[in-house]
């Protein structure tokens, strides 16, 4: 049966629902929004009541950090009946105008951030890169991710991880700048068509290359391409899952050391939804001299940092604190130096969010490839 | 076979079963015109007693020799049919039963098709049914005795009964004693009765009765035969004490240089014991026995200058030189009574479970609330290093249970009611106290359960409609983070102690006996029972019943009941002292079997060896198939190279005009 044929009950499971509550209970943002996921999941049965719940405006509040997929016990996704709504919106054209643009530059640039696709390997310059070519066999595939790729404040960590490539000699290609979008953010709009025509059209493109596996830079990249691309023939794995095996192998060797009280922040994409938490721990406590904290929360009972859902592009109506601000507040009541994480949204939410909080003299939020960009030897 | 094949056909309606679904009426018109076909005709129930003087009136005045029923799986009603035609004067296995029930009528929806597809089944089952020949089946003696394994309530009740009924019993427990879970807790909804005092004299007399062998510290270790004549070899693990001398006084223990440093397993880990130990002081049979991981002389060899256990034993029992034994010997029924393992929380991460000593399980509180248990049964938690006593206390249900995220989709039917218990237990030892539940559905389903739900409401506990999601520390607290599902209110709710009501799960050592005994599992995991409503006892192998929560949970009413049941029917062979062996089994045409031997190995039941003949003056080795062991299945056939082993009743010649005869048609 075929998506549109199916009615929202049928696509989401609706009947399979128990109401237990687990959804709205373990979700995140109850705390600053008025969203209660599971009340969705019940009133979106009676299909005459659908366009009035799409106007609400907490639909635009789930973050997508997938929490009350991962708990629920009937195997439901609550968050995709919210996503349903969006896509409902989506289709009405009455989009805010920042989504517009995102979704339309995905379209024409390949990217959200209204870049143009021309420049999205500008990162390499200076760089010695080895480019992929389809059909030329390598063991490691890297796709860089939009936002890596464009914002000069995570670029490092593309810079970086091809210097530590390049010094432990392992086989790797990057793509070209016509690498394009995963979708992550285009799916938790509601953008269904496009993100079909993405899934369509990168699984082709990645299909294409001869590479053992692909490693993303970025977790959202990764959940999507292992969840939502079902006919790509290669496996995906994060980077962090790469470098754990390089430093179990003794291939990784750090230079300087880095006497600072870190603590790991588990990005949703990475730890709830890929299972992926001890590799960036691992590498964490690599660091000479490091030491590494855990929130009270962390693992799979990690907090969102609110960057994912299409949060980047809808501002929220709640004036209540950032869950990045409380984030941060935790991480600085232990102490912590540094808040390392392994996702461009959570540095630049968790940034924002020290920045608010005026901590910036005392401490600093980094993804593990930027700290470790500082110890490889030359 | 000279006698030219007569057919009766009897199209059943199974109600509207089978006629909602597949016209009986052209299915019999059709097929009375089958070649060797004298009669067919339908009936609403084919089963009744008046559809089968049917079949009996037709085989007398019509002269039937072959009778094919059209109605449900053979699985119920083949035994039916077979007896019916035997009563009316020819063999039983001149019957050929067409399932147009499960495979054609409840799979189908169109009457057209319904009707062709049984149309065609029926004359595959006539193509056959001309093929059959008599068998006759044997009976072989039963020993009357039975073994029972796992000692918890359930196989206790089975022994009792067993042994009462004047049969012997061997009762196998893995564990140095008998008692089980139900040991372990308590008290019991919802009368409340202290667990131990109901069930300590039935572990007394299971000790004392002259019908049973007790073995406890001993595993089954392999299992031949068939039902009335199963060898059995368990293991007598090592206890290090003579069984014969130690008087259980407990010196040993009180003396052992590791005291109070094991966690006891009884007390789920909270409260320690020695290495020389008796696992709880009800134990039956009251001998200690020495864990062989903990042991300081067992483990590196010494224990201070002589080990303290051996010093100060009056009776000279420890024996550091005692190794396992052996036993074998001969029952004619099994039970397996083998329990449940409580759902491991940990695997639930989100709770927490594993990081914070304030949250615990129900079993665990069984232990914390039991005057016998490791705190005296006073409720304390610790706030930091200070012990307190907790005010605030959440329990929660379904942990583990109607979770597919854990892969458990069942109800563990015990937690809701055992956790009104626990409420109420708490009430009573600390009345100030804010206790709620929070549930998804309360199942008080047993007699008297929802009175006690009742009655715990009104002892002033919440139950909150909300499965919590997360819990985490928040200073001294434990927050747990729920909804109000009644009122739609996000919570962070904020306690010193949490309650898992932890659901019931397949043993993890459950393969063990699986393999042993070679059950099946129901798609919980648990055994699978020969059928869910009328055979719940049963195995699909004869002569092996189930008992207890190996296959499923269950409360102690349940269980008993089960096991009584259980008893019942193992004692049918032992009390009759003969067992039938089936007729449909597999032979071997000694002349072209040409000894290789793959059906010995693929036999799921290890009823072929191989056997040396003379053959034309020459020693040749050939399969011999074991009756009272095969089952029929055909795995043989399918494998053997030569097609010299075939099971009766399906042999390729009756096969395959069956197989032809649905090709044939469009």
């Amino acid at each position: 049966m075929s998506a549109e044929s199916q009615t929202f009950t049928e696509r989401y499971d609706l009947l399979g629902c128990i109401q237990c509550g687990r959804c709205t209970g373990g979700c995140p943002v109850t705390v600053r929004a008025n969203l209660n996921v599971r009340r969705f999941v019940n009133d979106a049965y009676y299909e005459e009541k659908l366009d009035e719940l799409a106007r609400q405006a907490e639909i635009w509040d789930c973050t997508a950090c997938h929490t009350c997929a991962v708990r629920c016990p009937k195997g439901l996704k609550p968050l995709e009946v919210l996503l349903g709504l969006r896509a409902m919106i989506i289709e009405s054209g009455k989009v805010e105008p920042t989504v517009r643009d995102a979704l339309q530059s995905v379209l024409l640039e390949g990217n959200p951030w209204e870049k143009s696709r021309a420049a999205r390997s500008d990162w390499m310059e200076g760089l010695d890169v080895k480019i992929a070519e389809p059909g030329v066999p390598v063991e490691n595939l890297f796709f860089v991710c939009c936002t890596i790729a464009y914002d000069p404040r995570v670029q490092a960590i593309a810079k970086n991880i091809v210097r530590l490539l390049n010094k432990t000699g392992v086989d790797y290609a990057f793509l070209d700048d016509s690498e394009t979008c995963c979708g992550s953010e285009v799916y938790t709009l509601g953008e269904e068509g496009l993100f079909e025509m993405l899934v369509e059209d990168n699984t082709e493109y990645f299909n294409e290359y001869s590479a053992k596996r692909i490693v993303t830079l970025s977790p959202h990249c990764f959940t999507t391409y292992n969840v939502h691309y079902p006919d790509l023939n290669k496996p995906v794995i994060h980077y962090t899952q790469l470098l754990d095996e390089l430093l179990k192998e003794g291939k990784l060797v750090w230079k300087g050391d880095l006497p600072k009280k870190i603590v790991f922040h588990d990005p949703c994409y990475l730890g709830k939804q890929g299972g992926v938490y001890d590799e960036p721990r691992d590498l964490l406590k690599s660091i000479p001299g490091a030491e590494l904290l855990e929130f009270e929360r962390c693992r799979e009972r990690s907090l969102c940092c609110e960057g994912g859902g299409g949060k980047m592009w809808v501002e929220s109506e709640s004036k209540k604190e950032r869950l990045a601000e409380t984030r941060i507040k935790d991480a600085k009541a232990l102490g912590a130096d540094i808040v390392a994480v392994a996702c461009p949204f959570c540095v630049l939410t968790l940034e924002d969010a020290m920045k608010g909080l005026g901590y910036e003299e005392e401490m600093r939020v980094a993804e593990i490839m930027e700290l470790l960009g500082e110890f490889i030897e030359a | 076979m000279t006698e030219k094949p007569k057919v009766g056909v009897y199209v059943c309606h199974c109600g509207i079963n089978i006629s909602a679904t597949v016209d009986v009426d052209a299915v019999a018109e059709y097929a009375q015109k089958l070649p060797n076909v004298v009669v067919a005709r339908t009936y609403s129930y084919m089963c009744s007693d008046p559809g089968q003087s049917l079949i009996k009136n037709d085989i007398r005045e019509l002269g039937l020799n072959r009778v094919v029923v059209a109605s449900c799986s053979p699985r119920m009603h083949e035994p039916t049919f077979r007896k019916a035609i035997r009563e009316a004067g020819i063999n039983p296995y001149f019957l050929e039963m067409t399932n147009i029930r499960e495979q054609c009528s409840w799979v189908h929806e169109d009457k057209e098709e319904g009707t062709a597809k049984a149309k065609k089944l029926v004359k595959a089952s006539v193509a056959k049914a001309r093929l059959l020949e008599a068998l006759e089946s044997k009976e072989v003696d039963a020993e009357p005795a039975a073994l029972i394994i796992g000692a918890g309530i359930a196989g206790i009740q089975a022994a009792l009964d067993i042994a009462d009924a004047g049969f012997k019993v061997y009762l196998v427990e893995k564990t140095p004693s008998v008692g089980g879970r139900m040991a372990q807790l308590d008290k019991t909804f919802p009368t409340l009765d202290c667990s131990a005092c109901i069930l300590t004299p039935k572990m007394v007399d299971c000790a004392s009765h002259p019908n049973i062998e007790l073995m406890s510290y001993s595993e089954v270790e392999k299992v031949d035969g068939f039902i009335g004549n199963f060898d059995v070899k368990v293991r007598k693990k090592a206890r290090y004490v003579d069984f014969g001398k130690c008087t259980g006084c407990g010196d040993c223990a009180a003396e052992c240089r590791v005291k109070d440093r094991i966690p006891s397993e009884f007390d789920q880990g909270m409260g320690k014991r020695s290495a020389i130990y008796l696992p709880f002081p009800q134990a039956v049979p009251a001998k200690y026995t020495i864990d062989p991981e903990s042991c300081l002389f067992l483990t590196r060899g010494k224990c201070g200058k002589n080990p303290k256990c051996q010093e100060v034993c009056r009776a000279e029992a420890i024996n550091f030189d005692q190794e396992d034994e052996i036993v074998e010997f001969k029952v004619g029924a099994i039970i397996v009574a083998t329990g449940f393992d409580p759902f491991d929380a940990s695997r639930k991460p989100e709770y927490g479970y594993a990081d914070y000593p304030n949250v615990i399980t129900g079993m665990e509180m069984e232990r914390l609330v039991s005057a016998s248990g490791p705190t005296g049964g006073k409720v304390k938690v610790f706030n930091s290093e200070e012990e307190i006593e907790p005010k605030e206390i959440a329990f929660i249900n379904c942990v583990g249970s109607r979770d597919k995220s854990v892969g458990n989709e069942y109800c563990s039917r015990v937690c809701c009611m055992y956790t009104a218990k626990q409420a109420h237990l708490i009430r009573d030892k600390i009345p100030d106290a804010n206790i709620r539940v929070y549930y998804i559905d309360v199942r008080a389903f047993g007699k008297g359960y929802e009175e006690f739900y009742d009655r715990v409401r009104r002892e002033n506990i919440r139950y909150i409609r909300g499965n919590p999601s997360e819990i985490f520390k928040r200073g001294n607290k434990l927050v747990v983070k729920v909804e109000d599902t009644l009122t739609a209110t996000p919570l962070e709710d904020e306690v010193d102690l949490v309650v898992l009501g932890v659901g019931l799960e397949p043993r993890a050592d459950m393969r063990q006996v699986m393999d042993l005994l070679r059950l099946s599992q129901s798609p919980d995991r648990f055994f699978l029972e020969a059928h869910p409503k009328l055979r719940p006892v049963d195995t699909a192998t004869e002569g092996i019943f189930l008992a207890g929560c190996c296959q499923g949970p269950k409360d102690i009413p349940d269980t008993v009941a089960q096991a009584k049941a259980a008893a019942s029917s193992a004692m049918i062979p032992l009390a009759r002292g003969k067992v039938m062996i089936g007729a449909q089994v597999a032979t071997v045409n000694e002349a072209t079997c040409r000894g290789c031997g793959f059906c010995v190995n693929i036999c799921p039941y290890t009823a072929i060896e191989l056997v040396t003949v003379n053959r034309f003056g020459n020693e040749v080795e050939v399969a011999r198939v074991n009756e009272a062991l095969c089952k029929g299945c055909g795995s043989c056939s399918a494998a053997c190279l030569s097609d010299s082993i075939q099971p009766k009743s399906f042999r390729d010649r009756q096969i395959l005009p069956q197989i032809a005869a649905l090709g044939a048609m469009k």
